[in-house]
């Protein structure tokens, strides 16, 4: 199999390339991405890649995958490269540190922003603060962000303004709090967003929704958010 | 909280609100507007003149005329914001971003004053 992959070392490079790798993959299996990316880096060890868990859970190993976002552990081969080469990129819209390892300060920054933590001011409660069933099933689809960047680099407005805009990825852990019953800093929260921003940059495109890995819909949570800046405001 | 001071309305929630309401009275109109020239094909100056001295279409007329501006205004500068960064375009950004914005308001403003008088006019 034919692998592309993107090259870079700032130290050394004057500009990224793109270097070919032909690759005698196990026949009868179908690897995942990473697989390839472990048996590519015992014939070169040069190459540089972030992976921890290989299992989809940690969210280390999003990269551009034959020019969609997404996790290389869970991605197999047969569905990424249909025309029989594999092009590997780093995520798109951040510094490359090298090789496919790209610099995510900016990422953390914006989710560092929406405050992820629960915030309450009632005094802390003899066991934990409690919360009806139907309260804690709207948290579904919210909590199960893995911070794997696949979304937010995926996102034009992103890319754009990414010190402004927070994206896809700190919206949805801002609707998870903003979501949660338990959570008392609702209208700190909601007026830390109503800026032309950090929430109003998104134009709804989508491309978050079709490439997260964990099937989750920040575009639903970004429409909660502007339901509730609304109805906060009228 | 990132802070803004060339927005339409100073709120990211305000602008959008805008934006959509505007989108609305512009749809509105020119469905109006489109359908009353598939009706009337052959419209001569008398009718067309007839049509604009009413006081509603006068009043439609006028608040399309202010939405457009509105809209375009909040569209454009969103445009401006996203491509003339200095991300984008390096260290001279927000001197071309401002005039590019002004060039946007001034022009808004003469189409505006230009369409009343047009629409008094008629």
């Amino acid at each position: 199999m034919l692998v592309s992959l993107y090259r870079y070392n700032p130290e050394t490079d004057t500009k990224p390339t793109m270097q070919d790798y032909e690759l005698d993959l196990p026949a009868g299996k179908d690897l995942m991405v990473l697989d390839v990316l472990e048996l590519l880096k015992r014939k070169d060890v040069s190459i540089a890649y972030r992976r921890s868990c290989r299992e989809g859970v940690c969210g280390s190993d999003g990269m551009n995958i034959n020019g969609t976002n997404g996790l290389a552990c869970i991605t197999p081969v047969s569905s990424a490269a249909k025309g029989g080469k594999l092009i590997l990129r780093p995520l798109p819209g951040l510094p490359v540190v090298r090789d496919l390892v790209v610099d995510m300060a900016v990422f953390y920054k914006q989710f560092e922003k929406v405050q992820p933590f629960l915030i309450n001011d009632q005094p802390t409660p003899a066991i934990e603060r409690l919360q009806s069933p139907e309260d804690r099933e709207k948290l579904d689809g919210l909590y199960e962000c893995i911070l794997c960047a696949c979304c937010s680099t995926n996102c034009p407005s992103f890319w754009w303004n990414p010190d402004k805009f927070i994206g896809p990825a700190g919206l949805l852990q801002a609707y998870r709090f903003l979501a949660d019953s338990r959570d008392t800093a609702t209208d700190e929260r909601l007026a830390n967003l109503e800026d032309p921003f950090s929430v109003f940059r998104c134009r709804g495109i989508m491309n978050c929704v079709a490439v997260c890995p964990k099937g989750l819909n920040p575009t639903r949570a970004i429409g909660h958010i502007r339901s509730m800046l609304l109805q906060r405001a009228t | 909280m990132v802070t803004n001071v060339t927005n339409f309305g100073r709120s990211g929630l305000y602008d959008w609100v805008i934006q959509r309401l505007t989108a609305v009275v512009l749809a509105v109109y020119f469905v109006f507007f489109l359908s009353y020239l598939l009706f009337n094909p052959d419209v001569n100056y008398q009718q067309w003149q007839a049509l604009f001295s009413t006081t509603w279409m006068r009043i439609a007329s006028l608040l399309a005329l202010l939405a457009i501006c509105a809209h375009a205004w909040i569209g454009l500068w969103t445009i401006s914001t996203d491509y003339l960064t200095s991300d984008m375009i390096g260290a001279k950004a927000t001197v071309i971003r401002f005039l590019f914005q002004t060039g946007c308001v001034v022009l808004m403003f003469i189409y505006l004053v230009w369409g009343i008088q047009i629409l008094w006019g008629i």
